[in-house]
């Protein structure tokens, strides 16, 4: 069981939720930023699993129990490296769709968008019949 | 022997490295890919012959010991996945292949297709084998990777919009994965699942559930199951019907694997569990019904897809051997007759030109072949007698009725309603498509792009491929006895971890 502290656990609630924040826009490009930003939060946290900063990692340096543990690092490298790859291929799929569609918007669900139309078209007819029950 | 393990995650990858070197020989790439993955069938049947008789099969890559080094581990149930999915992603590649030289002619290579579907499979092959949190996670990177590639190939205007909302939410769902990893690591100092499953019982209760539920919805988001499911009917309705067929029937239940792998043996419970129970039935019943309010026939069957998730969260739910025998035939039978049924509607858009089911008709006297190709699946999705998905069932059902408590009666009772709204659902489809008067096919609404629909023609090759796997979901059914023996085994295995664990981290089986 490792504790973590206070400033680590501040920066990664701050990575977090920022990250939340962008992911919640519009904007491919600011959803893409906010997906680094958790990306980073989470190899972060990985590196925050194996023990506290500022360890040695070198054999030799210091007595086994105080060194970092090395299996964290390894598992945020392999994450680092994965996340890197998407990141760039979600680049290029904001550009290909700005290409595409002239905007980097992300679109309302397909439900949401019918659910809008009926209730337009419901609220044009229910006008129709109020305006017939005055004539 | 171990290396019959290793051999389903580097021969795809090993295969998709040749592939793409031999990306101008079309025929090259197409025989190797179905090779490789004829081999896969034939490994994983071996595998599962071994791992039924002789218990579970385990390879320490490196010969590093187990909780430091990576670590495969082939039992029952993962074997029993693994060779589903290889029969589905020959068939599939099958299909696939028919389709385009149909389209393109024989000479037409392309390039990426085949290497990305390897390395799939090989992602896949991973997922069910490996051994740790993290091996895990870095299996679902390699299967999403290249899922995005395959469904954003290509892509236009429509299915980009449609790719991207896929590719987003999948990497939000895979950085919690890391979160979650990394919180697990904190707390007990492994990731490796046999030896997770002793330190996390030592955990104070509070943490275990905490971190069992981020792994809910880790796998959740994976998995579709409702309130998760949003991104699944707006995302795989736009790709071409192969890929969309291998989408829905192996992504999402490599995602069940995970749940059930990690919730037995890691987050394991005394008893029957009420939340599951409760996602379970409001997976059903909103799946169902939000299929019967679809008009494209492809959206409609993603709807059925994430209402059948719910079947097998059911018998994860009902929390003992007669509900995991259960949920493993569910998702036996799901993968060929989920795969089984997009393929047919790959099959039925290309005689209508149109996936709107408004403007359909008269395909069974145009195509008697394909009538009967969705028959057979779409009965066993409704679990009709004597097909797949009634075994399935029935064995769900026994499980939920044996269980005994209300909440498990309530879902029982849920699930029998889900079944007569999927064949309601199955019967529109079949009036809409099959019957009424017969009408010519639409013109392809986007020539652009790789989707070609409404030529009227089918290759040997797909109808080939489509009949092999309603073939093997019949056969599902006609070797029922045997296959509920062996799922009932895996489920047994699952309720009692502690031979995963000896196996795993050395000592006798």
């Amino acid at each position: 069981m490792t504790t973590v502290n206070l400033t680590m656990a501040i920066v990664l609630g701050g990575l977090y939720s920022a990250g939340f924040y962008l992911l919640m826009q519009r904007s491919l490009m600011r959803i893409l930023l906010g997906i680094v930003i958790i990306g980073h939060g989470a190899n972060l946290m990985l590196q925050l699993a194996g023990g506290p900063p500022g360890r040695p990692a070198m054999v030799g340096e210091a007595a086994p129990e105080n060194m970092a543990d090395p299996f964290p690092q390894a598992m945020a490298l392999t994450a680092i490296v994965i996340t890197f790859a998407l990141t760039t291929f979600l680049l290029a799929l904001a550009y290909r769709s700005w290409v595409l569609l002239g905007h980097d918007e992300v679109q309302d669900d397909v439900e949401d968008r019918r659910i809008r139309r009926m209730e337009r078209r419901l609220a044009e007819s229910e006008d129709d019949t109020e305006s017939e029950a005055t004539q | 022997m171990t290396l019959l393990v290793a051999l389903p995650i580097l021969l795809p990858l090993a295969a998709a490295g040749l592939s793409l070197a031999f990306g101008r020989f079309a025929d090259v790439q197409r025989v190797l890919g179905m090779v490789v993955l004829g081999v896969l069938i034939v490994d994983s049947a071996v595998l599962l012959y071994v791992a039924d008789t002789f218990g579970p099969v385990v390879l320490q890559v490196g010969n590093w010991p187990a909780p430091f080094g990576i670590t495969l581990v082939a039992d029952r149930l993962a074997v029993l996945l693994l060779l589903v999915s290889s029969v589905v992603t020959f068939a599939v590649l099958l299909y696939s292949i028919g389709q385009r030289i149909t389209d393109y002619g024989r000479g037409a290579s392309s390039t990426t297709f085949h290497p990305i579907y390897l390395v799939l499979c090989a992602g896949v092959s991973l997922a069910y084998l490996s051994g740790d949190l993290f091996n895990l996670f870095v299996a679902f990177e390699i299967m999403l990777s290249s899922s995005y590639v395959l469904i954003n190939r290509r892509a236009t205007a429509t299915r980009i919009r449609a790719g991207m909302t896929y590719t987003i939410v999948s990497l939000t769902s895979s950085l919690l994965f890391i979160t979650v990893i990394a919180l697990v690591y904190a707390a007990t100092g492994t990731v490796n699942l046999a030896d997770l499953a002793q330190r996390v019982a030592e955990l104070p209760d509070g943490l275990q559930t905490a971190l069992g539920l981020i792994v809910l919805i880790v796998f959740g988001v994976k998995s579709a199951m409702v309130p998760l499911h949003f991104w699944l009917p707006d995302s795989y309705p736009n790709a071409p019907a192969p890929i969309t067929a291998v989408f829905a029937g192996l992504l999402t239940k490599v995602g069940i694997y995970a749940m059930i792998r990690t919730q037995t043996l890691v987050f394991a419970h005394n008893e029957s569990w009420r939340l599951m129970l409760a996602i379970a039935l409001i997976t059903m019943i909103v799946g169902a019904l939000g299929a019967l309010a679809q008009n494209d026939i492809n959206r409609m069957l993603s709807f059925l897809l994430v209402s059948h998730i719910g079947y097998m969260l059911f018998g994860l739910g009902v929390y003992d051997t007669a509900g995991l025998t259960g949920v493993i035939l569910y998702v036996i039978h799901h993968i060929t007759v989920q795969a089984t049924l997009f393929l047919v509607s790959g099959l039925i858009t290309r005689h209508t030109g149109t996936v709107a089911l408004s403007r359909m008709g008269g395909l069974a006297k145009a195509s008697p072949l394909i009538a009967v190709l969705f028959a057979l699946p779409a009965l066993s999705l409704a679990g009709i007698p004597p097909f797949s998905g009634f075994v399935a069932k029935l064995a769900l059902l026994q499980a939920g009725v044996e269980a005994g408590t209300w909440s498990a009666y309530a879902v029982t009772g849920g699930a029998v309603l889900t079944s007569l709204l999927t064949l309601y659902a199955m019967a529109r489809i079949w009036t809409r498509v099959f019957w009424g008067r017969v009408r010519k096919p639409e013109a392809d609404p986007d020539p652009e792009d790789e989707l070609v629909v409404g030529t009227g023609t089918t290759a040997r090759a797909m109808v080939i491929s489509t009949g092999l796997l309603v073939t093997v979901s019949v056969a599902i059914a006609v070797a029922a006895g045997p296959l509920a023996e062996i799922s009932g085994r895996a489920a047994a295995d699952l309720m009692r971890h502690e031979t995963y664990s000896t196996v795993v981290l050395g000592g006798d089986p």
